[in-house]
């Protein structure tokens, strides 16, 4: 009983990651109708914009947090606006084709050794060898132990969620949001600047990646360029169970896709099976219900 | 987007080097599939007249990803050297591959250090046959796939013998390449046996997984007297997975058990489901056959979940990088206690290895690793092979190789035995205060 509440924990705290990280991709899709396959990679940007600060600015973990998603939310605006802004016409495929290409050079790119460099590198304070932002303290409570960083992550997607349901449903900007996501032509003749709605849901987008790439790299302790890549597939599989473009959903598709995974891998040579299985969920919602747990059924127009 | 390429050849470029960077990962895969996409983007409405300032931004932008990715594989073919007779120049060109990008980068770095300051060394005190060494170096960016293509434009260039790799899983992607070209690959710290089973111009300088894991095996039983144990290891890596194998062996054998034998894999970064399962069984000691990057991590976790045992692993644990993933808590590294076998300690005493330490540590400013130990024997070795062969023709200078007897290598007198492996002493190292310190030495 105590392994199976430990295995549960260790889901969550998987989970509540990709959960941060799907929220990201559900909110793009919802407004644009773009699985935004960078998603994952501003991911990766953000945790190095987080250790850029806290190691080279010596900026404490508010400071650190706030200016990575600043910098993300920049990056995502800019990427809006030269790759995808000028596709929206498009068809679909094209802005997908570019998305994974924005994703490719944000990897490679990140590789460069002006960039990030390519060696994993450890979140951790140079001067003392301790983690960078949020310490390790571990709570036991009857022989379950759960650390602070998941804590920090669980509190993160809590105050995501509520903030997100109220700034969707209760302010003048999530109206907006509502009216682009529903029929951009009738909410642009509505006088709502569609554009700027776009710019300013990338924008939140990225900076909740970068909320979610600061978590994990505290969690994980080190970092890479191609950091984003299995955990923003991941999420992305997360988005998808939920219902992509539902923020619910989101949460819930990925900490269910957690606990899903660990409760594979905590058996003898049940890790091999972990993201086959992942991607087996992936294509069976796909198959039998595409409109995931929570999405709602858009009529797609042909 | 040659320039980027090039510019980044001239960064790495010096001492007579050029290093092909490839700057995509997957770029082997997505080789067909990326040339599809660029068809579709030329040809697909990108390119209308009427949005077309913004589609070259947007199309610039996918074709920049996608030709990054293109550059990786295309490899540097225009440096191309002789076609024939190996080296028929002022210099003998040999073939280095390694991982200086991606997973495990330092490992592949480290390699080159070593071997560049071989090289060097043997080029100062006058090279060999009269000609200068000049290494061609080609990095796979830790990607089992891309270890071939660089190998096989390794060997259209001719050149004399390849060096290279370090992960066991991409030394088998070169190996049979150099083996049908009979050109002589020396792997300077492969240890799975199946290397150099290819076939007879595969050789390493490093002792193969059979005898580390006994040696690990025996730490279990002999150093800390362990009586259960657990087995966590990468499913993905051959290394990984041979080498539970014969720690599983070794254990057993001495009459200790194997409570429990977990995987994961190589892109995971969240073991604690396995790590969770595994303290349910209270073993001894964890045996942890992986590389430095996932250890790192896992020590983590493993003490976060309460599990104090000491973590036992191989050659893979070696990187100035694995206590720093580890991490500090309470004042205690997290690998505090452990112990891994390794080909090398800076520590020794011996006048060789001293001096070794001190030129790496003048030109590089750190100390080194055993994999740039053993890089620096592989290029050793052979730059002493090829002077006894008198030629770097294929077939004179493998028999050099095969010949080489107690060479006298930084990592040891080195042997090569029947079987083209070294055989060799082995290192124990322990992890006190979050440093590796020197512990005893196994002979096989």
């Amino acid at each position: 009983m105590q392994v199976f509440l430990q295995q549960i924990i260790n889901g969550l705290g998987l989970g509540s990651i990709y959960a941060l990280i799907a929220v990201g991709y559900t909110l793009v899709y919802g407004v644009l109708r773009l699985i935004n396959f960078a998603h994952g990679d501003v991911f990766m940007v953000g945790a190095f914009l987080g250790l850029f600060a806290g190691v080279s600015l010596h900026q404490s973990l508010w400071v650190s947090l706030l200016f990575s998603m600043a910098g993300c939310a920049l990056l995502g605006i800019l990427i809006e606006r030269l790759a995808y802004r000028p596709l929206r016409k498009a068809p679909r495929m094209a802005a997908l084709i570019t998305a994974i290409g924005v994703s490719l050079l944000l990897e490679n790119g990140g590789q460069l050794p002006e960039v990030f460099g390519p060696n994993p590198q450890s979140y951790t304070n140079p001067k003392t060898d301790l983690p960078l932002f949020i310490p390790e303290h571990v709570y036991r409570v009857g022989g379950v132990s759960i650390d602070l960083p998941t804590i920090c992550i669980w509190i993160a997607t809590a105050i995501i969620f509520v903030g997100l349901r109220i700034l969707v449903t209760k302010t003048k900007i999530g109206k907006a949001m509502r009216a682009v996501q529903h029929d951009q032509e009738s909410a642009a003749l509505m006088g709502i600047d569609v554009n700027g709605i776009i710019l300013f849901t990338f924008g939140l987008g990225s900076a909740l990646a970068a909320v979610a790439g600061v978590l994990f790299a505290s969690e994980y302790g080190q970092i890479d360029p191609l950091m984003g890549l299995m955990p923003g597939l991941k999420a992305f599989i997360a988005a998808v169970l939920g219902g992509i473009g539902s923020v619910p959903g989101a949460i819930i598709g990925g900490l269910l896709l957690g606990v899903v995974e660990t409760l594979v891998a905590q058996f003898q040579g049940g890790a091999t099976y972990r993201d086959g299985i992942a991607f087996l969920i992936l294509i069976l919602v796909l198959l039998w219900k595409p409109t995931g747990l929570l999405g709602t059924g858009a009529v797609e127009k042909v | 987007m040659i320039d980027y390429h090039q510019s980044i050849n001239d960064l790495y470029a010096g001492n007579g080097r050029t290093i092909d960077v490839p700057l995509a990962r997957f770029a082997g895969g997505l080789y067909p599939f990326s040339e599809n996409l660029m068809t579709l983007i030329t040809r697909s409405s990108l390119f209308d007249a009427e949005r077309a300032p913004f589609m070259r931004g947007a199309a610039a932008a996918a074709i920049c990803a996608l030709a990054l990715a293109l550059g990786g594989c295309k490899g540097n073919t225009e440096t191309a050297g002789p076609q024939s007779p190996t080296g028929s120049g002022s210099v003998i060109q040999i073939g280095e591959y390694g991982s200086l990008t991606g997973a495990t980068a330092t490992f592949g770095t480290s390699t080159d250090r070593g071997i560049e300051l071989a090289i060097q060394k043997a080029n100062s005190a006058g090279g060999a046959l009269g000609k200068q060494l000049k290494v061609d170096v080609k990095d796979d960016a830790s990607v089992t796939e891309q270890a071939r293509t660089d190998v096989e434009a390794l060997v259209n260039q001719r050149v004399a013998a390849v060096l290279g790799e370090v992960a066991s899983s991409r030394s088998l992607q070169g190996a049979p390449v150099c083996q049908a070209a009979k050109i002589p690959m020396i792997t300077p710290s492969s240890t799975n046996p199946r290397v150099t089973e290819v076939g007879n111009y595969i050789f390493r300088v490093c002792f193969i997984d059979p005898f580390q894991g006994k040696a690990i095996g025996s730490i279990g039983t002999d150093i800390l007297h362990a009586k259960t144990a657990a087995m966590l290891y990468d499913n993905s890596q051959d290394y990984s997975k041979g080498l539970a194998k014969y720690i599983e062996q070794s254990f057993t054998s001495k009459g200790g058990k194997i409570v429990g034998r977990y995987t994961y894999s190589s892109s995971d970064s969240d073991y604690r489901s396995q790590l969770t399962s595994i303290k349910a069984e209270h073993p001894d000691v964890i045996f942890i056959p992986g590389y430095y990057n996932d250890v790192g991590i896992i020590a983590r976790q493993a003490r976060q979940l309460g599990i104090n045992v000491p973590l036992v692993g191989g050659d893979g644990w070696d990187s100035p990088e694995l206590t720093r993933i580890a991490g500090q808590s309470g004042g205690k590294n997290a690998l505090d206690g452990c112990y891994f076998t390794d080909h090398f300690s800076p520590d020794e005493k011996s006048p060789i290895v001293q001096g070794f330490v001190n030129d790496y540590k003048a030109k590089y400013g750190a100390r080194p690793d055993a994999m740039a130990a053993l890089g620096y024997d592989a290029a050793g070795i052979l730059v002493d092979s090829i002077k006894r062969a008198k030629s770097i023709e294929g077939p004179a200078l493998r028999q050099a190789i095969a010949d080489t007897k107690n060479y006298q290598g930084v990592t040891g007198n080195i042997t090569i035995g029947p079987d083209r492996n070294a055989v060799k002493a082995i290192v124990v190292i322990k992890i006190v205060n979050g440093k590796f310190t020197f512990n005893s030495r196994i002979q096989p």
